[in-house]
């Protein structure tokens, strides 16, 4: 198998080993704050998968990061099963409803198919509002003591501690940005990028692009629905919240600043949206302001995002 | 418990007060795609500063509430209206309604709305007096009679607009538009101005609805949601753009929005509308009422 | 031209993108540099600024700063003054608990304090317990005298609903009415009253005939009127968010001058004038209050104290604005809560983070408190163990617009048998 684009590979091996050593530096709270930035952009990069690759702008990826963090949080809190199996339930769990939705969505198009994932998305919303009983509804579950550490191979792994916390939240995106390398690097990336370039001259091609639009959408349920059961696993926290629109609109958000189709956009755009938002939420209650502004203004002047203009621009390779 | 037929009765009148509300923001919202072919998604917000206002102009119009009442109904939709003609000018005909990029960027606009309001009106719900207080009591329960004004005050509206678009030269111009762009601009309409000017009518029609149901509810910077959920439940069940479709389609969800709501759980009745357009979208997209409307 | 002048666009958009990252870098890098021990007392304060707990988020915050003028003109806490990092949570749990940990990781804080609403101060009870960062609940919330926090959760001041709730059963029940129906939000704080409501009114000889839960985002409420039957004898309501004024509005349509007995807590009307024309019908009802919004005719000299350094009027409004009506029978926890603090640390002789400890276990040992300007509401008395305060609280009659107390409890009325032991779980 021939290696394609090297130099992005370079790129992405440089950007881990920083990542890694990034911890050594940073004061406890960045370092915390970067935690998160790594799982939101594994959610980010599974939105990208989708919108930036495929072309199809869903509105409701929430819905894929709420079924693997319900999935995940829901197993063990009620079945007590570890935190390795409950992680692996998350990811099934994803993979299962990210299948389902994928069916029937990809049946519609365009505005109807923003619409339609924002339905379903609303609809898993009010569903986990709707059996409080057994979601905690608007409360949500808090994981108990001992769904707060794993064994693995010998070693037992704390939940609590930030040090770990880091470093597997940098292992999984690790291995995910392994896989999306695969993947767009590879001949199922160039046929996404040819459904979004052109359906009907790839569907005259030949290929069923019905087939490869549910792959991608799959794949993107998929992974951001892993983002999702590591979110809750690591926080030790599920909630409803993590349900609702506004969480959709963030993984769209985090994708259009750093630059939909490249495969580091997303954990750039997600590092400066989560920094931008946690200082200015000290300074204005109306933080959510800088949402609203950076969409018109991205989609207006700025519809590449960082890296896509970047890549345009300078480095082509930057895919 | 209360018997059957007057708890049918209740649920029925809030049904109607629901429905006729709806009517008038999904009319906005169906109009807009209709014409203009682009979704809305801040259309709940332009319903939210509607009803915020209704609570300015009750802050300055001395004297009695009914007075204030009638100065909002005016003076709310216009400057609703004038911000939608400049939100129009300033970003959707930039980006040349491309139908993906305005629903990004009314989103943008969603967000920016939002907390303009909670930052100047703040984050209380504000109540507004209504025009007059009478309650009309039943044997079995009391009921506002403001909110049966509503209703009628609705109808008045629909009817209003029904003209203007069927008898108008206006009416024409925008039929002329939406049925097709190109032959329109060749016979000299300025389709862009009657963009803009529908952007404008539709948030209007927003706003009012939120005028007249604020002496109900209460002014508040997060209550566009629920309205924007239900226009768009409307909007896709009775057909994306057609009018006698939306009409048909708010009183059908008003209705049996109440009456489910007073049987079952009103989160399981939401689940079951955000459903039925999910569902209406994939298998019978061009609505449950009427033909295609070349979406 | 216009080609390049796009390019130039983009770039400086670029180059503004990058300039905001180094800006937000930077408060970072200041704020712990600022964060040093010995210097001040460090609290951090989780309002409901906005969301569906914004009314009373107001209120909190201001009353926390009044509390700490007077702390701080008194000299402080130990000789340090005390600071206070005030950030908006949403009234959403997931940010209730990311604060926490911003406030421990980034602000270093001492103590946490200020949560009001049950499901973000359940949410982030836990998570303050994993951090060993002390949490001080002004929330009412049973769960922590249930035993379902950590010892590092306290509520030293506001009783939480079982006490409250225990404590009106016998009084309703003698007074009003034996059938009940029940109004309440559709979430935890609401099933804390649905639950232990039941019970008590149970313990009396009465019954709940209806239990009515509304989610709290509702905005209108007629369609859940009709399921009150008929044979109630009083309605209970309790009812939180943006539209308790709506609700409390459309109860009164609903029901007209033929209406039960009505007893409410003052949950569904905090922050709301009593005295408007819609809710007339409201005249002679019954209300639950922590703290007697109107200043009453035997008013203590520590509750006009308070009412001054808080700046409201004796009508419960603000002195500035006589429409704007706080969220008195709650608020109080603030500042009380703030001054069982300053005592705690004063006990140990607190200086900093690694007396953490001593801190908390002052607060254990500590009895209860004495009625005084620091404790305004009335003296209360401290269970070390349940981490929890039990207090007199009012049973007020809309009498002419205004709530007038009519019956005190005792102390020993809202109290119940231990059920936990937070002293027996280590640190």
């Amino acid at each position: 198998m021939t290696l394609h684009n090297g130099k992005l590979l370079a790129l992405c091996v440089v950007t881990v080993i920083v990542l890694f050593g990034l911890q050594f530096v940073l004061p406890p709270y960045l370092t915390l704050a970067l935690t998160r930035i790594l799982i939101l952009s594994v959610f980010a990069m599974g939105y990208n998968m989708l919108m930036g690759y495929t072309g199809l702008l869903s509105l409701g990826h929430a819905m894929f990061f709420a079924a693997g963090l319900y999935a995940a949080g829901l197993s063990t809190y009620y079945w007590g099963v570890t935190l390795p199996v409950a992680f692996v339930l998350g990811i099934v769990g994803a993979f299962a409803v990210s299948l389902v939705i994928g069916l029937l969505a990809l049946r519609t198009q365009a505005v109807s198919f923003m619409i339609v994932t924002l339905m379903f998305a609303q609809a898993g919303y009010l569903m986990t509002l709707q059996f409080t009983n057994i979601t905690g509804g608007d409360q949500g579950l808090t994981l108990p003591t001992d769904a707060r550490s794993f064994g693995l191979f010998g070693m037992v792994v704390d939940m609590t501690s930030d040090t770990a916390r880091f470093n597997l939240a940098l292992l999984i995106f690790t291995v995910v940005l392994a896989v999306l390398f695969a993947i767009t690097q590879g001949p199922l990336g160039r046929l996404f990028v040819a459904v979004r370039e052109n359906e009907p001259r790839t569907q005259m091609l030949g290929f069923d692009t019905y087939a490869i639009k549910l792959t991608a959408f799959t794949v993107s349920g998929t992974i951001s629905g892993t983002a999702g059961a590591l979110y809750g696993l690591m926080f030790g926290y599920i909630g409803s919240s993590f349900a609702g629109f506004q969480n959709s609109i963030e993984a769209l958000l985090y994708t259009l600043i750093g630059g939909p189709g490249t495969l580091l956009g997303p954990l750039l755009g997600t590092a400066v949206m989560t920094m931008l938002i946690d200082r200015l939420s000290g300074i204005t209650t109306a933080y959510l302001i800088v949402i609203g502004v950076l969409l018109i203004v991205v989609n207006l002047w700025f519809p590449k995002g960082i890296l896509g203009t970047i890549r345009d621009r300078w480095l082509g390779w930057l895919k | 418990m209360m018997d059957l037929a007057p708890y049918l009765l209740l649920a029925g009148l809030e049904g109607l007060v629901m429905a006729s509300v709806l009517m008038l923001t999904a009319l906005g919202l169906s109009l807009v795609f209709g014409v203009m072919r682009v979704v809305n998604v801040a259309h709940g917000e332009f319903y939210m500063l509607g009803a915020v206002g209704a609570w300015a102009c009750a802050q300055f119009v001395p004297g009695h509430p009914a007075l204030a009442f009638c100065v909002a109904l005016v003076v709310a939709p216009l400057l609703v209206g004038v911000l939608a003609y400049l939100a129009d000018w300033a970003i959707l005909k930039r980006i040349n309604y491309d139908p993906e990029g305005t629903i990004v960027s009314t989103i943008g606009m969603l967000y920016i709305i939002q907390q303009l309001t909670l930052m100047s009106f703040g984050p209380d719900a504000r109540a507004v007096d209504a025009p007059f207080y009478y309650t009309i009591r039943t044997p079995w329960f009391g009921y506002s009679s403001y909110k049966l004004f509503t209703v009628v005050m609705a109808l008045v509206l629909v009817a209003g607009l029904w003209v203007m678009l069927k008898r108008s030269k206006w009416g024409l111009v925008m039929r002329a538009t939406q049925f097709d762009r190109e032959t329109a601009q060749n016979f000299g309409i300025p389709v862009n101005r009657v963009y803009s000017i529908v952007f404008a009518i539709g948030a209007m029609l927003a706003a009012i609805g939120g005028v007249l149901v604020v002496p109900n509810q209460q002014a508040h910077y997060l209550m566009g949601g629920d309205p924007l959920l239900l226009s768009f439940v409307v909007v896709i069940v009775g057909g994306l753009g057609s009018i006698p479709g939306t009409i048909a389609a708010a009183i059908l969800i008003g209705m049996s929005d109440g009456l489910l709501s007073v049987f079952f759980s009103p989160t399981a009745a939401k689940i079951f509308s955000t459903l039925l357009v999910a569902f209406v979208l994939v298998f019978k997209p061009e609505g449950l009422f009427g033909r295609s409307n070349r979406v | 031209m216009r080609v390049m002048n796009k390019g130039q666009n983009r770039r400086s958009v670029l180059a503004g993108l990058a300039g905001t990252g180094l800006l937000m870098a930077s408060p970072g890098i200041i704020g712990r540099a600022r964060a040093q021990s010995g210097d001040a007392i460090r609290l951090g304060a989780p309002f409901h600024r906005t969301g569906i707990g914004a009314s009373y988020g107001r209120w909190y915050e201001r009353t926390a700063n009044a509390a700490l003028e007077v702390i701080n003109a008194g000299g402080g806490i130990n000789g340090m003054p005390v600071e206070m990092i005030v950030e908006d949570d949403g009234t959403d749990p997931k940010r209730g608990v990311e604060l926490i940990e911003k406030f421990s990781a980034e602000h270093k804080v001492d103590a946490v304090f200020g949560h009001l609403f049950s499901h973000v101060a359940a949410a982030t009870a836990p998570r303050a317990g994993e951090l060993k960062m002390p949490y001080f609940l002004c929330s009412e919330a049973h769960t922590l005298a249930a035993g379902g926090f950590n010892r590092y959760c306290f509520q030293p001041s506001i009783s939480d609903v079982k006490s409250q709730v225990s404590s009106m059963a016998p009084w309703i029940s003698e007074n009003l009415g034996k059938k009940i129906t029940l109004i309440y939000p559709d979430y935890a704080f609401g099933y804390d009253h649905r639950d232990n409501m039941t019970a008590a009114i149970k313990a009396q000889g009465g019954e709940v005939v209806a239990d009515i839960a509304i989610p709290p985002t509702e905005t209108t409420f007629t369609r859940y009127m009709p399921r009150i039957p008929f044979n109630t004898e009083v309605i209970y309501h309790v009812m939180v968010g943006p539209a308790v004024m709506t609700f409390v509005k459309e109860l009164g349509e609903h029901l007209g001058s033929n209406r039960p007995e009505i007893f409410g807590f003052i949950d569904s009307l905090e922050a709301v004038d009593i005295g408007i024309p819609q809710l007339e019908y409201l005249e002679g009802t019954h209300f639950w209050e922590g703290h007697a919004r109107y200043a009453q005719a035997d008013q203590t000299e520590f509750d006009k104290f308070y009412r001054e350094k808080v700046g409201v009027d004796e009508n419960g409004a603000s002195v500035d604005d006589a429409r704007d009506i706080s969220t008195y029978a709650h608020m109080f926890s603030v500042w009380e809560t703030l001054f069982a603090m300053k005592q705690a640390m004063e006990m140990a002789d607190y200086k900093g983070p690694d007396q953490k400890v001593a801190f908390l276990e002052a607060m254990e040992a500590i009895e209860g408190f004495e009625a005084s300007n620091e404790f305004p509401q009335g003296e209360k008395l401290f269970n070390g163990k349940t981490h929890q305060s039990f207090a007199h609280q009012n049973i007020s009659k809309v009498t002419d617009g205004k709530l007038e107390v009519v019956y005190r409890t005792s102390i020993e009325e809202t109290l119940y048998e231990d059920e936990t032991d937070y002293t027996q779980m280590s640190f």
